[in-house]
């Protein structure tokens, strides 16, 4: 059976991630979080003690989300080429259908540090996330399609561009959809990754 | 007056490192009082090799060192042949160190179809099939003398020893040389910054220490009783698996940041969830120095 409370955690992880993205993250107290998913402040409290903690549950639920999926490219027998463009699909995919969520990790993960600081300390909250990246990278360095280098320039290289990409997105600067920009941005940063 | 266990000392395409080895056992007396050596290349016995190819000598244990090739010949005879006619004779037939068992360092010489006895690096050699039964395999390069006289003494007091895949006795190579590494502490935070020859920091993740996934019980049955290479601030180098010797020995392999082998049975994302949560922190105690020089 599936856990009802992992389900209603589910719940309202979503409607505190819309509220975030429309109100701001300081802006939205747990009465607002409590009325819009209908309980009680009371009772929402039974599920996060506090808004830290949720904020902290919400970034742990997005990596999760994400490294699931990047783990299903992973686990395919593809190419690194392929899986490339598939984990850019999905991210942008993510970002259209649930712009909230890249808005958390962008507007908030990153730039509210001091509410992560204590339990989310290094990559902790978004270890399945960078996990499945991890793998991405090893699997592509041992088949020899991508050039061995430091983790982080390379990491740096594929997340800056497609958050930057969302970013722009979200700021209604990006002239086309995003899911447009897939086979140029696929292109660039296999071709900067390459053994090649 | 007690029997002693008849031993024969082969000496096949090898360094002789193993019987150097040996002569370090600490209670070499009391061992030459339980086995005598029928022939031996250094230490006295009773026959030449000259007597021991060309007849079937009584004995019960044969002992081999070195790798395996048609080609090599001992007293002008096919290795091939003296270990066919003296494994019909012994109870049990030990391969001494990892050439003997896996090919090893010679494996990588001339020799026509050079191999261990049994395996070639991981696969299975067919040549001495019917005899695999009787085999047992203790690698090393060198062997542990402690690990080989007391698997000698397992097969005098007939203990009948549990033995993995490769025919290594399980008691001492079901553990990894890592199980009992001083420097365990610095491996579990992720800490390297090692200087060879240094007591602080952890081989793994930059300097190429093989022991996270080799098996063998260098760090619970110390060398000469005192010491291992862990100990000592130098990389076990994995001279116990099939795989030995690899390149590069004092440095990591790594794929953009990911170790290429991984502890014997962590997978991948256990071991990057593990190694994320603890890169996250910094322990400063384990930084710096322990104490000044």
């Amino acid at each position: 059976m599936i856990d009802k409370k992992q389900i209603k955690k589910e719940q309202i992880m979503q409607c505190a991630l819309e509220l975030f993205a429309l109100k701001g993250f300081y802006s939205t107290t747990i009465p607002d979080i409590a009325a819009s998913v209908k309980m009680s402040v009371g009772n929402m409290y039974n599920y996060f003690k506090s808004k830290d903690i949720l904020a902290k549950e919400i970034i742990k639920y997005i990596s999760g989300y994400l490294g699931k999926k990047i783990r299903e490219i992973n686990e395919q027998d593809i190419s690194t080429k392929e899986k490339t463009r598939r984990i850019i699909e999905i991210y942008f995919q993510t970002a259209s259908l649930k712009p909230e969520m890249i808005d958390y990790f962008l507007r908030i993960y990153l730039s509210t540090r001091e509410v992560f600081r204590e339990g989310c300390e290094g990559m902790i909250c978004v270890n399945e996330f960078v996990t499945e990246i991890m793998i991405y990278f090893e699997e592509g360095v041992k088949c020899g399609d991508l050039r061995e280098q430091d983790f982080f320039s390379a990491f740096g290289l594929f997340m800056g561009y497609l958050g930057g990409m969302v970013f722009l997105k979200g700021e209604n600067i990006l002239p086309k959809d995003l899911d447009e920009y897939v086979d140029d941005i696929s292109h660039n940063i296999y071709k900067a990754l390459s053994a090649d | 007056m007690k029997r002693k266990m008849r031993v024969l000392w082969l000496s096949a395409i090898a360094c002789n490192g193993n019987m150097h080895s040996f002569l370090n056992y600490p209670y070499m007396e009391q061992f030459l009082n339980d086995f005598e050596f029928i022939s031996h290349p250094i230490l006295d016995s009773e026959y030449t090799l000259e007597v021991i190819v060309s007849n079937d000598i009584p004995c019960d244990i044969l002992l081999i060192e070195g790798a395996i090739s048609e080609e090599f010949q001992r007293a002008d005879v096919p290795i091939v042949n003296i270990i066919q006619r003296y494994s019909k004779i012994v109870q049990k037939i030990v391969t001494v160190g990892t050439c003997a068992t896996f090919g090893g360092i010679f494996r990588e010489s001339d020799y026509k179809d050079i191999s261990g006895l049994h395996f070639d690096k991981e696969s299975r050699v067919d040549t001495f099939k019917n005899i695999f039964d009787k085999t047992i395999s203790v690698s090393g390069c060198p062997v542990h003398p402690e690990i080989l006289v007391n698997t000698l003494y397992a097969i005098k007091k007939s203990i009948a020893l549990e033995l993995d895949n490769y025919l290594r006795p399980k008691e001492y190579f079901a553990y990894t040389v890592h199980n009992g590494c001083v420097r365990n502490e610095y491996f579990e935070y992720k800490i390297d910054n090692h200087q060879f020859g240094a007591l602080e920091g952890c081989m793994f993740y930059e300097h190429g220490c093989q022991a996270p996934y080799t098996h063998g019980s260098c760090n619970k049955i110390l060398w000469n009783e005192v010491n291992s290479k862990t100990r000592a601030g130098l990389p076990c180098m994995g001279c116990t698996e099939p795989s030995f010797p690899k390149q590069n020995l004092f440095s990591t392999k790594k794929n953009m940041g990911i170790p290429e082998y991984l502890p014997t049975g962590v997978g991948k994302r256990t071991y990057l969830t593990l190694a994320g949560i603890s890169k996250a922190f910094t322990i400063e105690r384990l930084e710096k120095k322990l104490f000044d020089d």
